[in-house]
């Protein structure tokens, strides 16, 4: 009787302790992060990601909903039946409440530097099964990015990053202010920023003093700015970068995400300064 | 502290606000020498060659003059307007957003900066709509509170300002739930701002500034007889009605205008009045003229610890006005008090 048994007990112990080796990696993903939803797609991810949050615009395939990331509500994720959600941070206790549903929840945060942005992508690779594909994204990123750098003359130029055209900036403690660092730039947000936030808003008599040589616009979508309007702006016909045509013009979601689109953005700097460069 | 004459307030405060607007044009982030200042100043008005270099003469005349230019005007609207309010209403705190026109102005802004993308801050579209949603608000409080009768007096018209108020208040804040990039925006324009002004902003306020000046000035003998209640005024002769709402229009106007051009700046329409109540006494054929004058040097100060205090970084002047200006009024609180 007890002999008959035995294979029986174990097939089961076989299933259920394969189970964690074999264990299908989530099918059901739901990404309330803009720049998760970048890299899930980039890494091969896409068809697991049933819902992203509404600030995610990219890419255009990506299952958009009206989710938010912002002032989420827990109810509303779980009815996508989700095995993975990726949030940016712990919104209004969002993560408790995903756990309370045996959601698996993975919180990836604003990354501080191009490491910690990979880091991110790697991790996404992982759990989600395309690890080699992640390796592969983050190896072209860098080369991609070291060739951009590579590519600029190295002369020490000033740079003004505008996030609104009320004058916050980024200084180089920030993630888009370290890849100005790269490029050894000065930045004239830092010499503002005495409270340490790393987004100072700057004055415009200051900004016209600095004279910076290199100007992005990282206010294109929110704020309208252009090339045309900045040159237009009271006083900043005489600032250098409105001069030498070295004022740079970036959609606002490439400068404030840490995705795969960051090299985007450090090619348009790299072009900028090349073309002053000489 | 109380002059023996009253009047001497009048050239007292033109003083203060002469040093306000050359403390302004002089004190910046950038040194451009007092008398280099002055001299390109009148070189810029009578169309002269003016001594400075080209980058150092647009902050000059550019970005700093217009500044200052701006600050006087709106301190001095929002100031007149906050005393016209607080005698039409006989209200202490009124303020000139009492009857909606702050959250009418926020919720036009919040629905540029959401549904017009790319035309916010410094496009064209922000200020109109901010002046449209202040003055739709103020129309909509009016109404509501007129429809309580006359027998309810300032008070039904405090109270439906509240209501549209909060109304407004909800829908803006639901669509910027609804637009949460724009949060940062909006937020900016919330705390109020001078620091992207321009002589275009000046020559938008200019007009209403004046006009609105010249009624609350014309006004200011009724305003003292309406301060001894609507059926006294009415008995002295007074068309009670018609003096509240054209000086709730002139002041709304006005504030609207302040509003479209330079966001919410608080706690001007009620320190500078009461400051000058405190001090010089509460008759309106003074307080209306004071407000203005020491309102814009009020304001142009601010502005002044605004941009210098963390210097080259900006502080937003609500940040100022609420944090300079309660301490200050609570000293002349206290003093007042002592010496009564």
């Amino acid at each position: 009787m007890f002999r008959r048994l035995i294979p029986l007990v174990a097939a089961l112990a076989a299933i259920l302790f394969a189970q964690p080796a074999t264990a299908r990696p989530p099918q059901r993903i739901i990404s309330l992060s803009p720049a998760a939803t970048e890299s899930l797609f980039a890494i091969g991810a896409g068809n697991q990601v049933v819902a992203v949050d509404d600030q995610s615009d990219y890419p255009k395939k990506a299952p958009h909903t009206s989710l938010s990331g912002v002032t989420p509500n827990v109810e509303a994720i779980a009815s996508y039946r989700p095995d993975l959600v990726v949030v940016q941070y712990d919104a209004g206790g969002v993560v408790e409440g995903l756990r309370k549903l045996s959601i698996r929840v993975l919180v990836q945060p604003s990354a501080q530097n191009l490491a910690a942005a990979y880091g991110e992508i790697a991790q996404l690779g992982n759990v989600t099964g395309h690890k080699r594909a992640a390796a592969a994204l983050i190896g072209r990123m860098k080369r991609t990015i070291k060739r951009a750098i590579a590519s600029a003359p190295r002369r020490r130029l000033s740079v003004y990053h505008e996030l609104s055209p009320d004058f916050y900036s980024a200084t180089s403690k920030t993630f888009i202010g370290g890849i100005y660092k790269l490029f050894g730039l000065r930045n004239i947000a830092d010499a503002a920023d005495s409270t340490g936030s790393g987004y100072p808003q700057l004055s415009a008599e200051y900004i016209l003093s600095a004279n910076p040589s290199l100007v992005v616009l990282a206010d294109t979508r929110c704020c309208g700015q252009t090339v045309a309007a900045v040159a237009k702006r009271p006083g900043w016909n005489g600032v250098a970068a409105v001069r030498t045509g070295a004022v740079v013009a970036i959609d606002d979601s490439i400068a404030s995400r840490w995705g795969p689109r960051i090299v985007q953005f450090v090619q348009a700097v790299a072009k900028a300064l090349r073309k002053l460069g000489r | 502290m109380r002059l023996a004459t009253p009047r001497l307030w009048i050239p007292a405060s033109v003083v203060f606000l002469a040093a306000a607007l050359l403390t302004g044009a002089l004190v910046g982030p950038v040194h451009l020498g007092a008398l280099n200042v002055v001299h390109a100043t009148f070189a810029h008005v009578f169309g002269l060659h003016s001594p400075l270099s080209g980058a150092n003469d647009a902050i000059l005349w550019q970005l700093r003059l217009p500044r200052v230019v701006l600050g006087a005007l709106v301190g001095g609207t929002l100031a007149a307007a906050g005393a016209a309010y607080q005698g039409v209403f006989r209200n202490p705190l009124a303020d000139p957003y009492l009857l909606g026109a702050a959250a009418g102005a926020g919720l036009g802004a919040t629905l540029v900066a959401s549904y017009a993308p790319g035309s916010g801050l410094s496009g064209d579209l922000l200020p109109i709509s901010a002046f449209v949603g202040a003055g739709v608000a103020v129309v909509a409080a009016y109404t509501l509170g007129r429809s309580a009768g006359a027998a309810a007096g300032p008070a039904a018209l405090v109270l439906a300002g509240v209501t549209i108020a909060s109304f407004f208040t909800a829908l803006q804040t639901f669509v910027q739930q609804q637009h949460v990039e724009t949060v940062q925006e909006v937020y900016s324009w919330l705390l109020g701002r001078l620091a992207t002004s321009g002589w275009r902003e000046v020559g938008i306020i200019a007009p209403y500034a004046a006009a609105a000046w010249l009624i609350l000035l014309g006004h200011r003998r009724l305003l003292d007889v309406l301060a001894v209640g609507d059926e006294e005024a009415a008995a002295l002769g007074v068309n009670v009605g018609r003096v509240r709402l054209f000086v709730v229009v002139a002041a709304t106007i006005a504030t609207a205008a302040a509003v479209a051009v330079s966001g919410l700046i608080a706690f001007v329409g009620i320190i500078v009045p009461h400051t000058i109540r405190l001090v010089a006494g509460g008759s309106y054929r003074l307080l209306l003229p004071l407000s203005v004058v020491a309102g814009a040097g009020f304001l142009v100060f601010a502005d002044v610890i605004a941009r210098t205090v963390m210097s080259p970084a900006e502080l937003p002047i609500g940040v100022v006005t609420a944090f300079f200006g309660a301490p200050f009024f609570a000293v002349v609180l206290h003093t007042s008090k002592r010496r009564a």
